[in-house]
């Protein structure tokens, strides 16, 4: 049979689709249902963060950082509270301390668990999703008991924590712990990860080389994916971290290569149980006492200086780099969302000649990105 | 539906005959299966799909089928910021809805701009400037309870239509200008 | 654990004796200022040597300083490899502001650098395809600037409601 004659095709995975997590555009140029080359366009959801925040005061900044990655607000919002903190060296109170790693803990389950309900929508099952929904809207009961909002809670500020935790949430906490690890992760694991139509969709697909994932800056369970065990509560302990025993998960190839789309995705499983041990520790550690700093709730007015500092995110390293000139608004802040890395490798994964249309949305769900913290 | 005694006397033809326009009749079974088209942006999207997932079931209203394609869908909910790059694909999007067609601007960032509204360059204030929106819902981001609110809401608009006047000529809302009235 | 920062700021220092022209080691953050000519060869240096090691991009940003007439560009530096990091801050002319792309040596800068030439106007020399990332094609002006004016409608779209 002579060869057909086939030609290339400029496709656009365009700003509103269901599966690009947000309002991401990718140009792909194919042929037939294999991708040559992507390019991507970000920028839809530009939300003038760093010029809102140079007219704002310090404590009116708060809200803003957390609408960036409105998924895991709590670790943005820990994030700018500590660069607060490490530039004025005000010291926190130690039930706020314990107080904010429960809860960033908590809300790394809720993503993680949102990236697997949606990941398992993209690849075509419908019922992970609603059963990752099921669990997610229980840590958002939590939460709303905690402090009123579902989703963008602005709770950890410049010294301290809003509200205190009570002994009834305290119970809730425990009992969720008690639910959730280790049958409900049992549970993901035989709807999900051990099925086959997944494993073929997801093994050898989108492999990222470390050398090529530090290069690019890709940090969080996409690089722990890969094969580097680099957590920043392990090498950078901000905070309390350093006080808790737990194991940081990296991709071992199990299922095909080391670095494919099934690592990353194990690799955020397996980070769930070992949040859940943090809490427990957490939890059994709080000591009573002041749960903020008043003096500081009322008015910031850092020293003049610059700093810059990071904390793990859901996502990866959240950085904030502040620029202080002795006002009570900041100069300069600018924020470093782990996603505007780790989607710039989109264009190296696919154009390599190995990857077809359908898998470039197995790679865009593995690497678990949020438009809000790309685009800023 | 409920018909009085004195009205039908003979027990065999009550409660099976029923006199209504055919409007009513019409726009019951248009408003308990409107079909959403997938328009999130930002947070709110979050509650969007919170809504359709099982706890706070959207499904139980008709809304069950949300439509990635413009072409199939009845509402468009935007969900989340609109900026300026943005701004011309909603437009397209909504252009290509088939009539008739109902908005719903969900979150504070698409009312009027929100928390971006003085100092935000990029952000669009409010969505009203571009498309004709129906119905508004605060809150950053509203509950799940507050969408389905803002669905009743659309419903109940669906059920005061006339079938002679479906493209809805007279009942559509008007684009926001700013400056326009006073 | 890595090297000290000043220990770090040392080794920098003897590799480019007159390229230095700050070292702040005894700040709260210490960071040490360069002067713009030496920026490529600075990064293939600190890349490769292998007592620093750094191969992590954390973040490439600016400041913009009109009283000072210098607008700051400032690199965030990160090992894998031996836990140390490290500031880097180049200040530029603010009328004209040029500098080496280091997109060869670590490809995270390619984007970091179309952000920073999208909201501050900072030109990298070398740089692919520097067009503008964030805001639309053909946005006017430079938002992050601290001159900025925010125009009154883009496209018929009206942007100054209150």
């Amino acid at each position: 049979m002579p060869d057909i004659k086939t030609e290339e095709m400029l496709l656009n995975m365009g700003p509103q689709h269901p599966s690009t997590h947000g309002v991401f555009r990718v140009v792909v140029r194919t042929d037939g249902e294999m991708v040559l080359e992507t390019e991507s366009h970000i920028g839809y959801l530009h939300r003038c963060f760093e010029k809102v925040a140079e007219n704002n005061n310090y404590l009116q900044v708060v809200p803003y950082t957390d609408r960036m990655d409105y998924l895991c607000a709590m670790a943005n919002n820990l994030g700018y509270a500590q660069t607060v903190e490490k530039l004025m060296q005000l010291q926190v109170p130690e039930r706020a301390e314990h107080i904010r790693v429960i809860v960033t803990e908590l809300n790394r389950i809720a993503s993680h668990l949102m990236a697997f309900g949606t990941y398992g929508m993209d690849i075509g099952a419908m019922t992970p999703f609603l059963y990752a929904f099921r669990d997610r809207e229980m840590i958002l009961k939590i939460f709303e008991k905690l402090c009123g909002q579902r989703l963008n809670y602005s709770y950890v500020r410049i010294g301290g924590v809003t509200f205190d935790i009570t002994d009834e949430i305290v119970a809730d906490i425990a009992r969720f712990c008690e639910y959730f690890e280790p049958s409900i992760i049992k549970e993901y694991n035989d709807l999900l990860s051990y099925n086959g139509i997944f494993i073929s969709r997801t093994a050898n697909v989108g492999v990222l080389p470390v050398e090529l994932a530090i290069s690019y800056g890709v940090t969080g369970p996409s690089l722990r994916g890969s094969g580097l065990k680099r957590d920043l509560r392990k090498d950078e302990p901000s905070s309390i971290y350093d006080r808790f025993e737990f194991d940081v998960p990296v991709g071992t190839g199990e299922m095909g290569t080391i670095g494919d789309c099934w690592d990353r995705y194990m690799v955020r499983i397996r980070e769930m149980t070992e949040s859940v041990k943090i809490i427990r520790q957490a939890l059994d550690a709080l000591p009573p006492g002041e749960f903020c700093d008043k003096k500081a709730f009322r008015g910031v007015k850092p020293p003049k200086g610059e700093v810059y500092h990071k904390v793990e995110g859901a996502r990866g390293e959240v950085g904030f780099y502040l620029v202080s000139d002795g006002t009570n608004k900041p100069y300069r802040v600018k924020a470093r969302g782990p996603s505007f890395s780790n989607i710039s490798v989109l264009d190296a994964l696919t154009s390599r000649g190995d990857c077809m249309v359908a898998d470039m949305v197995a790679i865009i769900g593995s690497l678990d990105i949020v438009m809000g913290e790309v685009d800023r | 539906m409920n018909t009085p005694e004195n009205l039908n006397p003979d027990p065999l033809l009550r409660d099976t005959v029923f006199m209504n326009s055919l409007d009513y009749l019409v726009n019951l079974t248009r408003s308990n299966s409107v079909w959403p088209l997938t328009f999130g942006l930002a947070c709110c999207a979050i509650e969007m799909m919170a809504t359709g997932a099982a706890k706070y079931d959207i499904a139980r209203f008709g809304s069950e089928a949300f439509r990635a394609t413009p072409r199939q869908a009845d509402l468009m909910i935007v969900a989340g910021t609109v900026t300026h790059k943005m701004a011309p694909r909603v437009k397209r999007l909504y252009d290509q809805m088939p009539e008739p067609k109902y908005v719903i601007a969900m979150g504070g960032c698409v009312i009027r701009g929100g928390p971006y509204v003085k100092y935000g360059y990029h952000v669009v204030k409010g969505v009203d400037l571009i498309v004709p929106v129906d119905v508004y819902v605060p809150g950053c981001p509203p509950r799940p309870e507050a969408l389905l609110e803002a669905l009743f809401k659309v419903q109940k608009l669906m059920k005061r239509e006339k079938i002679f006047d479906r493209s809805r000529r007279t009942t559509k809302p008007e684009v926001y200008v700013p400056g326009a009235i006073g | 654990m890595g090297l000290e920062r000043a220990e770090i700021h040392e080794i920098v220092k003897t590799k480019f004796p007159d390229a230095v022209l700050e070292d702040a080691a005894e700040a709260v953050d210490p960071y040490i200022v360069v002067r713009p000519e030496v920026v490529e060869d600075l990064a293939f240096f600190v890349r490769d040597e292998p007592r620093l090691r750094f191969d992590l991009l954390s973040a490439i940003t600016g400041v913009d300083y009109p009283d000072k007439k210098v607008i700051e560009v400032i690199y965030c530096l990160d090992s894998t490899v031996h836990k140390h990091w490290l500031i880097v801050k180049v200040p530029l002319p603010r009328d004209n502001p040029r500098v080496a792309s280091v997109e060869k040596v670590w490809k995270t800068a390619d984007w970091h650098e179309r952000e920073t030439f999208d909201l501050l106007g900072v030109t990298f020399e070398g740089h692919h395809n520097l067009v503008r990332i964030l805001c639309a094609e053909d946005w006017e002006g430079h938002p992050l600037r601290r001159d900025y004016v925010m125009p009154e409608s883009y496209r018929g779209i009206k942007n100054v409601v209150y």
